[in-house]
């Protein structure tokens, strides 16, 4: 994707990749001709493809009757014959339920019970309530079931679940799809068919609905469409996606398989939005505002949902009224034929301007059967930029889209499930964690999804905690989880699980002094000492350093904290080995006095000099028997001893348009010491506070290579920047405060025939599919670039799971798994109606710094907007089958360009604007480490208007009322000077004032006479007691609560000095150097069609 | 028949190409462990680092032979590599030490994949210049 050819688009595809170390997936061919599959012509024959033959397969699943769940029933609703002993309620087998709502854990210990709700850590913020995102649950089944209405069972299954569904969301459209549905009853073997491959096709573990790939168009016969999940599907989804749905529940039964009880949890903005079907997609892209509202429901729920939704929702509505199923079969077939799937329709974004949703962008949704969707990892946690793995390589290097995936595996989770057992269930050859997308042959043997090894169940794993009962292995929680946690026995122990053990490495020189960061570090570890994670175990150490290194003995017994000073900095040594690091609990008393004199005793010094390294060795000396973490605090280039450091910035270059130099290290050390670092368990998170350039690039490396975290304030200062210190402060008291897992590895597995090509973010890379990660943090992103090594065909879904295994700080081994199922596509159309344009910016920022690191910055951004290019023209060429002029992209790229457009104008990627070369290189570590919510934030802020703010469509939490303002477009020709506009720049909240801001608002909620009055450094809303008031904090408090640092609010008016970074945000907008957006996209538009 | 310096430059490099065909031999092993899980990267480059330069300076040692032998077609055939064993080593990353593999780098699969191709290629030019020294110490020893 990622190559260098600046003519754009070349027709040569060989072209495109540039040999040698890039970005290039090596080894892949480049493009063949041959291979691509086109868009597959949608036939019948597609149907076909699938695993599951109806009816035989139909026969062979009735036979087990007898045997309680073997297969993993998940998917099928109730057999009849699955009687499962456990007097579960319902037929329907693998309840999602299950996973969240264990029934009562059996044993405490062993399964954690938490809130209900499957909610991952934040609540609504970014997409769309996690709940949404899962689309219904297995209408196919259900369907299926009730139709033939074999057993009776079933059939209270069906309905129960269907009307659920209805009330939610289906609304209008329903019928059509419905119909389709309905006219399958005939076909109902082929639904079972879904179900039975698992069960016994040998090959796939197909629970997946039929090819996925397909588009529903074609075969008119409403089965395929509706269990097929098409990707495509048409716009339906935006009703279908039933708010509440994804969430498992607590409260769904299992019998309410299907109708997941959607308790929806305030399905924010986009209910309303339901497109009417498929009409919509008909259209010719011209209806410019017309399309807002659609657009927007649409993300809310999933965009791509619709595939899936596509085909629940009918069906679950058709059930309740089977009346209307006549119609829909012809009406039906015709509908889709003409249809595209939302995520495909066709977007002319010369023409459409207002792209943006009204709300947070939520992902989509991969295109599996509802059942299988539901379990799927949450998003958040773990995404693919593609949700439709392409077959082969040369069709992926068709779509010209980067393949990847996006982890953030140590999210605070608010619910998690937590099992011990002695045995943990793993393929035996590739190791896999046994995980909800294995099938079970039988009650004794399961299919691995990644390598397809069979394998025994062990008799332990007969019995289920959770029901307590005996038989039902695929009623584990480990099968019905996609993220779980277990608690790991002794052989995932190389040596005893390590304490917690913090070193602080303050940088006492007399610059550091000066900003008076002293005083917060020590102040918020004094306020925050009995809440670091850990236990009785806890260590804890201090070091300083100037151009000497001081230790302090606080050994129990001593009147008072010791402090040790060495001078030699060249062959550093521990003066007292024994008595640096204390027990936290033991000596709390000599900590706390340390901490309060700390402040004081370097009042004085007049030592300019910063031994950074040396300092570093002797915390790695200290902490490398342990293993633990290392929190430097740096404020000025460290310039003696090892580790010396030259000050490469040439300020009359900042705002150059050249090549920008020194992105990569000076010098090694910081590299080698942390690989060190990494061998003994030992991370280092850098703070670095300073005022002057500090080189970065070179120190930064510490953190990265030991799986550090980076933190960083320009400018701070105690008394002259009172809102970094305020952000320090609060950084510092989640940093404290936060989980933290120590000794980590994390072991990312995928289905046979993929393979990782680059991993991003900050650890070591300690073998093809390993990352060392000394500590793990919640805030820790990554992300993997991924290569189709051999052909995927003849499967249906791929699997990715990324299995971390840490100590936890309270000394437990803990091995916490996140499984992702994907299904496999081959067409083109299918891979683009698939694409996550969000991961895939995430996953070209990435690729982005890497490039800049390596070759140059002009290089990166030529291969940024090479990245849309290519897959706009690869769009246009093969997937659009009527020209049209015009710059078209596929709806579910519509950001795209924009996107792209906003990363050149990041401070990362920037020219032509002065940006220091600190605060691009930090803005480049953000990029590769944070989780992708946040980068989405960085590149694209949000933008909104609030001064009047209502409470219409607002969200209710816990009795407060938070509301929910439209999301402008970053242009100043959205900014009126009678408004108020907040932008959410991730770890920035501007609050711009328009001149004429209209004074209620100015008297109401800043609290100031008049515009004049705004005072230039304001940093905080006053508590009025007004409802303008509430509104606004009540919003501004929403936004901060969604991310675990705190981003400060700058109130900006005209004068203020910080109003050049606020326009700076206004990527819409041209500037000296660089287009606006409508000229950016005529660039693009042109070298497409060249 | 007689015992030249040109033939004397022949047997040398045969002997050392001998060498060099260990190290090519040696390199692949190494990165074929890495792409298989066997190995750490640190200790792969630790003792991968060590052997690049003495293959370069061996290499370089013998052009200069026949540089003075006037063996000027063979040391034509040789100069390719030697161009890209100083461009191979100029391009190296930021590094205190001696070689040329950065083990935070090397599981990149694109490198990887590089070096492979390169122990490869590497093995198969010297297998080549083996015979052919093998050749020419022969047509020395008889043309003389």
């Amino acid at each position: 994707m990622f190559h260098n050819h600046r003519s754009g688009p070349s027709q040569n595809p060989v072209a495109l990749h540039p040999s040698g170390p890039g970005y290039n997936m090596a080894h892949q061919p480049p493009y063949n001709p041959t291979q691509v599959k086109g868009p597959m012509p949608p036939g019948p024959g597609l149907y076909n493809s699938g695993p599951y033959q109806p009816v035989p397969l139909v026969g062979s699943y009735q036979a087990p009757p007898g045997q309680p769940m073997l297969h993993r029933p998940s998917m099928g609703p109730p057999q009849p014959m699955t009687p499962p002993q456990s007097a579960s309620p319902g037929p329907g087998l693998r309840m999602p339920p299950a996973q969240a709502t264990p029934p009562p854990p059996v044993s405490a210990n062993s399964y954690y019970q938490h809130p209900p709700s499957w909610q991952y850590g934040a609540p609504p913020p970014i997409g769309a309530p996690p709940s949404m995102a899962v689309p219904q649950h297995g209408p196919v089944a259900n369907h299926v079931t009730s139709s033939p209405s074999p057993a009776p069972p079933q059939l209270s299954v069906g309905y129960n679940a269907a009307p659920p569904a209805i009330h939610n969301t289906m609304q209008p459209l329903g019928p059509p799809a419905t119909l389709q549905g309905y006219t399958q009853p005939g076909s109902a073997p082929p639904m079972n068919s879904m179900v039975a491959p698992q069960s016994y096709q040998p090959g796939m573990r197909v629970p997946i609905a039929p090819p996925p790939t397909m588009r529903p168009t074609p075969p008119p016969t409403g089965t395929p469409n509706a269990t097929p999940p098409p990707p495509l599907v048409p716009k339906t989804d935006g009703h279908i996606q039933t708010p509440g749905n994804g969430a498992p529940f607590p409260n769904s039964l299992d019998h309410l398989e299907t109708g997941h009880t959607m308790t929806g949890p305030a399905p924010p903005p986009g209910p309303p939005a339901r497109h009417m079907g498929q009409s919509y997609p008909a259209l010719p892209p011209g209806y410019q505002n017309t399309s807002a509202p659609p657009n927007a429901s649409p993300m809310h729920h999933p965009m791509q949902t619709p595939s899936q939704p596509y085909s629940h929702a009918p069906q679950q509505y058709q059930q309740t009224s089977a009346g209307p199923a006549q119609l829909s079969p012809s009406l039906a077939g015709l509908s889709l034929q003409s249809q595209t799937p939302e995520a495909l329709r066709v977007v002319n974004l010369l023409q459409e301007r207002n792209l943006l949703p009204p709300g947070p962008i939520s992902p989509p949704t991969p295109c599996l059967p509802q059942d299988l969707q539901k379990i799927n990892c949450h998003p958040e946690v773990f995404r693919s930029t593609l949700t439709s793995i392409p077959q082969t390589q040369s069709l992926l290097n068709k779509a010209k889209l980067p393949l990847g995936l996006l982890l953030h595996p140590f999210k605070d989770l608010t619910q998690l499930p937590v099992v011990t057992s002695s045995t943990i269930v793993r393929c035996r050859s590739c190791r896999t964690y046994i995980n909800p997308f294995v099938s079970f042959l039988d009650q004794r043997r399961w299919k691995c999804n990644l390598c397809y090894r069979v394998n025994d169940v062990p008799e332990e794993f007969m019995y289920n905690p959770v029901s307590r009962s005996y038989g039902e292995p695929h009623k584990r929680p480990e099968v019905q989880n996609a993220t779980i946690e277990f608690i790991a026995p002794s052989e995932y122990m190389l040596r005893p699980p390590q304490p917690a053990v913090y070193l602080f490495v303050l940088d006492v020189s007399h610059n550091a002094v000066e900003t008076g960061y002293l005083d917060v570090v020590c102040q918020s570890l004094l306020e925050n000492i009995n809440s670091l994670p850990g236990d009785s175990r806890t260590k804890i150490g201090f070091i300083t350093f100037d151009s000497t290194i001081h230790f302090y003995n606080l050994q129990e017994g001593l009147s008072q904290p010791q402090m040790l000073i060495v001078s030699d900095i060249e062959d550093i040594f521990l003066p007292t080995p024994d008595s640096l690091l204390v027990n936290l609990d033991e000596c709390t008393e000599m900590v706390q006095d340390l901490l309060k004199s700390l402040p004081h005793m370097f009042g004085k010094t007049m030592e300019t000099q910063s031994a950074l390294g040396p300092a570093l060795q002797a915390a790695f000396k200290l902490l490398s028997p342990t293993g633990g973490r290392v929190s430097v605090f740096q404020t000025q280039l460290p310039n003696l001893g090892v580790g010396s450091l030259k000050s490469r910035e040439d300020p009359n270059q900042r705002a150059s348009a050249k090549d920008i130099q020194h992105l990569s290290p000076a010098t090694d050390f910081y590299k080698k010491l942390a690989l060190d670092c990494s061998g003994q368990q030992v991370a280092v998170d850098l703070f670095l506070l300073s005022s002057q350039y500090c080189d970065l690039a070179s120190l930064g490396c510490i953190s990265r290579y030991s799986a550090g975290s980076v933190y960083y304030y320009p400018s701070y200062h105690q008394q002259h920047n009172p809102a970094q210190v305020e952000c320090f402060q609060k950084d510092l008291k989640r940093y404290l405060t936060r989980k933290i897992g120590f000794e980590a590895v994390m072991r990312i597995r995928c289905t046979k025939g993929l393979s990782i090509h680059t991993f991003h973010g900050n650890f070591f890379v300690r073998s093809t599919d390993l990352l060392s990660l000394p500590n793990v943090n919640p805030d820790a992103g990554f992300a993997v670039q991924m290569s189709i090594e051999e052909n995927l065909v003849d499967m249906q879904v791929v699997s990715f799971q990324a299995a971390l295994l840490y100590t936890s700080s309270k000394g437990e081994r803990r091995i916490r798994v996140h499984t992702l199922c994907l299904p496999v596509v081959n067409s083109l159309s299918d891979i683009f109606a698939g694409a996550d344009v969000q991961a895939i910016t995430g996953l070209l920022a990435s690729m982005a710094v890497d490039r800049s690191v390596t070759a140059s910055l002009s290089d990166a951004r030529d291969a940024m907007t090479n990245a849309s290019i290519d897959s706009l023209t690869s769009y246009r060429t093969s997937v659009l089958t009527i020209q049209q002029p015009g710059l078209l992209a596929p709806a579910c790229l519509r950001l795209f360009p924009l996107y792209i457009l906003a990363l050149l104008k990041q401070k990362a990627f920037r020219t032509g604007t002065s940006t220091k070369l600190d605060d691009r290189v930090f803005a480049m570590c953000q990029l590769k480490y944070q989780p992708l919510a946040y980068v989405m934030l960085m590149i694209h802020p949000a933008l909104y208007r609030v001064d009047d703010l209502t409470d219409e469509g607002a969200l209710n939490i816990s009795e407060r009322t938070i509301p929910q303002p439209r999301v402008q477009q970053l242009s100043v020709e959205k900014l009126s000077r009678e408004g108020a506009f907040l932008m959410d720049a991730g770890s920035v909240i501007y609050l711009w004032i328009g001149r004429n801001c209209n004074p209620n608002f100015l008297t109401q909620v800043l609290g100031v006479p008049s515009y004049p009055a705004v005072p230039q450094n304001m940093t905080m809303l006053p508590e009025l007691d007004t409802a303008e008031s509430q509104r606004t904090r009540a919003f501004i408090g929403w936004l901060r609560e969604q991310r675990p640092f705190f981003p400060i609010l700058h109130v900006v008016r005209d004068e203020s000095p910080l109003k050049a970074s606020f326009m700076q945000n206004m990527i819409e907008d041209r500037t000296e150097s660089a287009l606006s957006y409508y000229e950016f996209l005529l660039h693009i538009q042109q070298q497409v069609s060249k | 028949m007689a015992f030249t310096f040109a033939a004397f430059c022949y047997m040398l490099a045969l002997l050392l190409t001998a060498a060099l065909i260990f190290f090519a031999i040696w390199h692949i092993i190494a990165f074929d462990g890495l792409k298989t899980d066997y190995k750490n990267p640190i200790d792969q480059c630790n003792t991968l680092n060590p052997l690049v330069l003495p293959e370069y300076l061996i290499h370089v040692f013998f052009c200069v032979m026949f540089l003075c032998a006037a063996e000027w077609l063979t040391l034509g055939l040789n100069m390719p590599l030697l161009a890209y064993h100083v461009w191979r080593y100029m391009s190296r990353p930021v590094m205190s030490g001696p070689g040329l593999y950065d083990p935070t780098t090397i599981m990149n699969a694109d490198i990887l994949a590089y070096c492979q191709k390169e122990g490869w290629c590497k093995l198969a030019f010297y297998l080549l210049s083996f015979f052919y020294y093998l050749y020419g110490m022969i047509y020395v020893l008889v043309g003389s």
